[in-house]
């Protein structure tokens, strides 16, 4: 069947509401990597169905990345089963990647090459015509945001342009699952906003997105379930409400008394919430009621140097499951 | 499901995958060539400069000190003589030049490896690819420096012109080799820098450029002997004026070359698979 398109950048095939059941895309099963004695990956089991938005969300080093190399078969399992699109990435490697978009951590654009050209000559990498690339490449730098930096070579775009022509670039297969490893790491808030806005877009077009991030706000505005990894294992499963629900209390009462008297003063909070969590530089008070848990503290004389009631995060669901905080 | 404004959609992943599969070196050759063509200017200017100058300083100024016509140089001008050996040096020094950088690049300096690799290119595909464009601006090359050769006079045989191939085929027995050792370096510390001042230069110099191997003591004429420039320059000689070498011994210059550029082929070809592939 010829896929047409009209406004969207996609084919609008699924676009009118998913199936009821809809088909797994990539399937892990016990997926495990290993570097000599070091488990970068160590035994995770997954799913992602199609036009799903599933997210990856753990430190660095936590194994994420190397998940999503193994998932485009550029990395070699060491053991446990996978299959992307129904294939075995490490068999089928250029089969599996026809599939996919990928934007990997680290820009790769050819900075040689002008802005226009990069999208061009990536199309080329999957055999495709320059009829059909030539006003697809318009279309991409449309969306993108960067029609008028067309004959810009890339040195000269900024940070967040550069990672939305890596973006730009990942479509221009009309790819129906989209991988993007930390896509809005080192950004400035208002790039990431307008690249989280466009990833949007996509995820309403029905394309699969699947995310790493270390940042709790991306995964919690860009995902419908996510796994928390940490040290190549996974901790939680569910999406972002379901995660916080289980692993956390409504609110979140932040409490900084200055570096010195953080732990000392955190016995004193003892009793107040559902749990005390004693950081460096704040102690944090766990309550589905945060305003009356400050107003409780303050009457047992405490004074901090500043509150804040807050609503509990997926920060905090990490915290919860593994004693340590995503971003040292 | 058609509408007015429809852009035609891009054809299914398995036609990209097969395409992929059959031609992907030459999609990656096609990026590479791309890159090129924003130093064309440059490229020509040293392809058309380099030879002019050397053709000069030395056909014309060295060789009215040297006695021309003899023995030593095959019976023909002492340009004639060194002509091939300018063509293969200035092949071996551009492989040199287009194996080294350009794949620390693509390894580390700008990753531009590494985005091919996500696409449905293999590794090997992405070597086979940067090397097919370099050997197309070898070829290139060599034949803008062989016409000015034979503008010079200094190609007596009809047959000189197939020294433009024994230039490219020194150029990548020198280069692929090169170029699977670039592949492995991980952290610049000057290497290419050494390769350039410790091995090109004594292989220009030692490799019976500018005089016959012969001349050299016994000590120093091994490092002709496992040179690709000196099988290449030999190959060219051979081509150029007859030489009068023995065919044996000109089958075993295109033996040492074909194995060179071979091994470092695969060579090559392991270790982009072994680190794309971490």
């Amino acid at each position: 069947m010829r896929r047409v398109h009209n406004e969207a950048i996609l084919p609008s095939g699924t676009r009118s509401g998913s199936p009821p059941s809809r088909p797994a895309v990539i399937t892990a099963e016990d997926l495990t990597k290993t570097y000599g004695d070091v488990a970068a990956v160590d035994g995770i089991s997954f799913t992602v169905m199609a036009g799903e938005s599933f997210g990856l969300l753990g430190p660095n080093g936590a194994g994420k990345s190397t998940t999503m190399k193994m998932i485009g078969g550029v990395t070699r399992r060491t053991s446990g089963r996978l299959s992307t699109m129904g294939l075995d990435p490490d068999t089928h490697g250029p089969e599996v990647r026809a599939h996919l978009g990928v934007v990997p951590q680290q820009d790769n654009l050819d900075e040689e090459l002008r802005v226009r050209d990069n999208l061009l000559v990536y199309g080329r990498y999957f055999g495709l015509a320059m009829s059909y690339l030539k006003p697809k490449a318009d279309e991409l730098l449309e969306f993108a945001q960067l029609t008028d930096k067309a004959r810009a070579k890339v040195d000269a775009l900024s940070g967040g342009m550069k990672r939305r022509l890596t973006i730009a670039r990942s479509l221009i297969n009309e790819p129906r699952i989209l991988l993007l490893d930390e896509p809005t790491t080192g950004l400035d808030p208002q790039a990431r906003h307008i690249l989280w806005d466009r990833l949007f877009r996509l995820k309403e077009q029905g394309v699969t997105l699947i995310l790493t991030t270390h940042y709790m706000d991306e995964a919690e505005q860009l995902c419908d379930r996510l796994i928390v990894v940490d040290k190549g294992r996974i901790m939680a499963e569910g999406s972002p409400a379901q995660l916080i629900r289980e692993h956390s209390t409504r609110e979140v009462v932040e409490l900084r008394f200055g570096s010195e008297r953080n732990a000392t003063i955190g016995s004193r909070l003892s009793g107040i919430g559902e749990r005390l969590e004693v950081l460096p530089d704040r102690v944090l008070l766990y309550a589905d009621d945060g305003e009356s848990a400050l107003e409780e503290a303050t009457s047992r004389g405490l004074r901090p140097l500043t509150s804040l009631v807050r609503r509990s995060s997926l920060e905090d669901v990490f915290l919860r499951l593994t004693g340590r905080s995503l971003v040292d | 499901m058609t509408d007015a404004r429809a852009v035609p959609s891009a054809h299914p992943p398995e036609a990209s995958a097969a395409r992929a599969r059959r031609w992907g070196a030459f999609y990656y050759a096609e990026q590479v060539l791309r890159v090129m063509k924003g130093y064309t200017w440059s490229i020509l200017m040293y392809s058309v400069g380099q030879p002019v100058a050397y053709l000069f300083a030395m056909g014309v100024g060295l060789a009215s000190l040297v006695d021309t016509g003899s023995v030593a140089f095959g019976g023909v001008s002492y340009l004639a003589f060194i002509a091939p050996a300018l063509l293969v040096s200035a092949a071996v020094m551009t492989a040199a030049n287009e194996f080294t950088f350009p794949v620390m690049a693509g390894f580390k300096w700008r990753r531009t490896y590494f985005g091919p690799h996500a696409s449905p290119l293999t590794p090997g595909q992405i070597a086979a690819g940067h090397i097919m464009a370099v050997t197309l601006r070898l070829l290139l090359q060599s034949a803008i420096y062989f016409a000015a050769v034979a503008l010079f006079g200094a190609s007596p045989s009809g047959w000189g012109w197939a020294g433009v191939f024994a230039a490219t085929l020194a150029g990548l027995a020198f280069g692929l080799p090169l170029m699977a050792y670039s592949a492995s370096i991980t952290e610049d510390k000057g290497q290419f820098a050494l390769v350039m001042r410790f091995i090109v230069m004594p292989l220009f110099l030692f490799s019976g450029t500018f005089f016959p191997l012969d001349n050299l003591p016994l000590a120093v004429r091994w490092i002709g002997w496992i040179s690709p420039i000196w099988h290449g320059t030999e190959l060219g000689r051979v081509l150029s004026f007859g030489y009068g070498e023995p065919p044996l011994l000109t089958a075993l210059h295109v033996a040492v070359l074909c194995g060179l550029a071979v091994l470092g082929w695969n060579l090559t070809r392991r270790r982009f698979a072994r680190r794309m592939g971490q």
